[in-house]
């Protein structure tokens, strides 16, 4: 468990790591960033993982287990997207050189 | 265990450094691949935390999820993208939802006791999450072209805030006494709120407004990541959340669009401009 104060500096030292890792960013790779950072999001997975793996009651079990599909999906779908993005990206780019 | 806190440590860095290679043409294409394997690491050792159970129900929701996902990703048209982002974060934020109703049902029936900081933030995630969720699939629909029509009425900004109100007070009175159905009806007026907020807002600024939703589900991880006690979860939340906020912007900027133009433009014209742009 992480306790008050580590956990502020956590949030605080993510934050600024966030702004500063992409503040150079070109316009044409806005959208694929953007897709990109939807996938790093899917780490939400495992969270509906520990919520379902310690669910008790019935609700919270279903609860859970619609958690855990959406997370799936949020962490599958937003690879292969950023992946085809990224592809054609290159190919483009490939074939200008 | 250390190995789990090793491996989680291990995929957070993978992402940063993922992103990092992200903002830049020549290495793109690698960063999604190392944000990829810190994913799956990340994703197996959590099969390993203590005192689960319940691990047929998580294979087999994996499964559905990802082979779901994994279909329509792959057959989707190029210019189906951005659409397709809004889906999977909305689905990212459902999820981030669905963590924080587990949660707070196991405090409203005195199963766990957790710190008064650690309910706030599971009810700010939810709203978060909630939001984004609910606001995502709106969008989704508009750029499918399910959603022709931009739903306009009177007061509409009046019935957005008096809501949001009533969610922070339904939020505060769920802190001092918290009750199963309180919290019910607080998702189903989150959600509510996410989709009045994203009916006004036209098809062109959408890419900004995923984006925001991108941010909004990012902090809402983060904010759950607190709530289970998961430091991967709060870094890589917390990180898409920054990242995201500045990303809206620079979006916004390269629309020539202030973020408050985008989002609340619409309530308060007749459609002359908007009308244009559509």
């Amino acid at each position: 468990m992480i306790e008050g104060f580590t956990a502020l500096y956590i949030f605080m030292l993510a934050a600024f790591t966030g702004y500063e890792v992409i503040s150079r960013v070109p316009v044409i790779l806005h959208t694929p960033l953007m897709s990109g950072s939807n996938f790093v999001h899917g780490i939400v997975l495992v969270g509906a993982m520990i919520a379902l793996g310690h669910a008790e009651s019935t609700v919270e079990q279903l609860v859970g287990f619609v958690g855990v599909i959406l997370a799936a999906g949020n962490a599958v779908g937003g690879y292969v997207v950023t992946e085809r993005m990224l592809d054609m990206f290159k190919s483009s780019k490939g074939g200008a050189k | 265990m250390p190995v789990i806190e090793a491996v989680y440590f291990a995929a957070a860095l993978l992402f940063i450094l993922g992103l990092r290679k992200m903002s830049s043409p020549v290495t793109a294409r690698g960063g999604i691949v190392w944000a990829g394997v810190g994913m799956v690491i990340a994703t197996l050792v959590t099969f390993l935390t203590p005192n689960m159970h319940n691990f047929v129900l998580i294979i087999l929701a994996i499964a559905i999820g990802s082979t779901l996902a994994w279909v329509t990703a792959k057959r989707v048209a190029m210019t189906d993208m951005p659409q397709m982002i809004a889906l999977y974060n909305g689905m990212g934020g459902g999820a981030a939802a669905a963590i924080a109703a587990v949660e707070l049902s196991k405090i409203s029936q005195g199963t766990i006791s957790v710190d008064l900081i650690v309910q706030i933030l599971a009810i700010v995630g939810a709203l978060i999450g909630s939001v984004a969720f609910s606001g995502s699939f709106i969008a989704f629909a508009k750029l499918q072209g399910w959603m022709k029509k931009t739903l306009r009425y009177p007061n509409q900004q009046l019935i957005n805030l008096v809501l949001f109100v009533v969610l922070v007070l339904l939020g505060l009175v769920n802190l001092v006494i918290p009750n199963p159905y309180l919290v019910i009806i607080f998702f189903v007026l989150a959600i509510v709120f996410g989709v009045l907020m994203t009916l006004p807002i036209g098809g062109a600024d959408m890419p900004v407004v995923i984006s925001l939703f991108n941010a909004l589900t990012g902090l809402a991880v983060g904010f759950e990541g607190f709530v289970i006690g998961n430091a991967a979860m709060i870094i890589a939340g917390t990180v898409v959340g920054a990242s995201g906020t500045l990303l809206t912007q620079l979006m916004a900027k390269a629309m020539n669009r202030s973020l408050t133009n985008v989002l609340f433009k619409s309530f308060g014209d007749t459609g002359t401009t908007s009308g244009a742009e559509e």
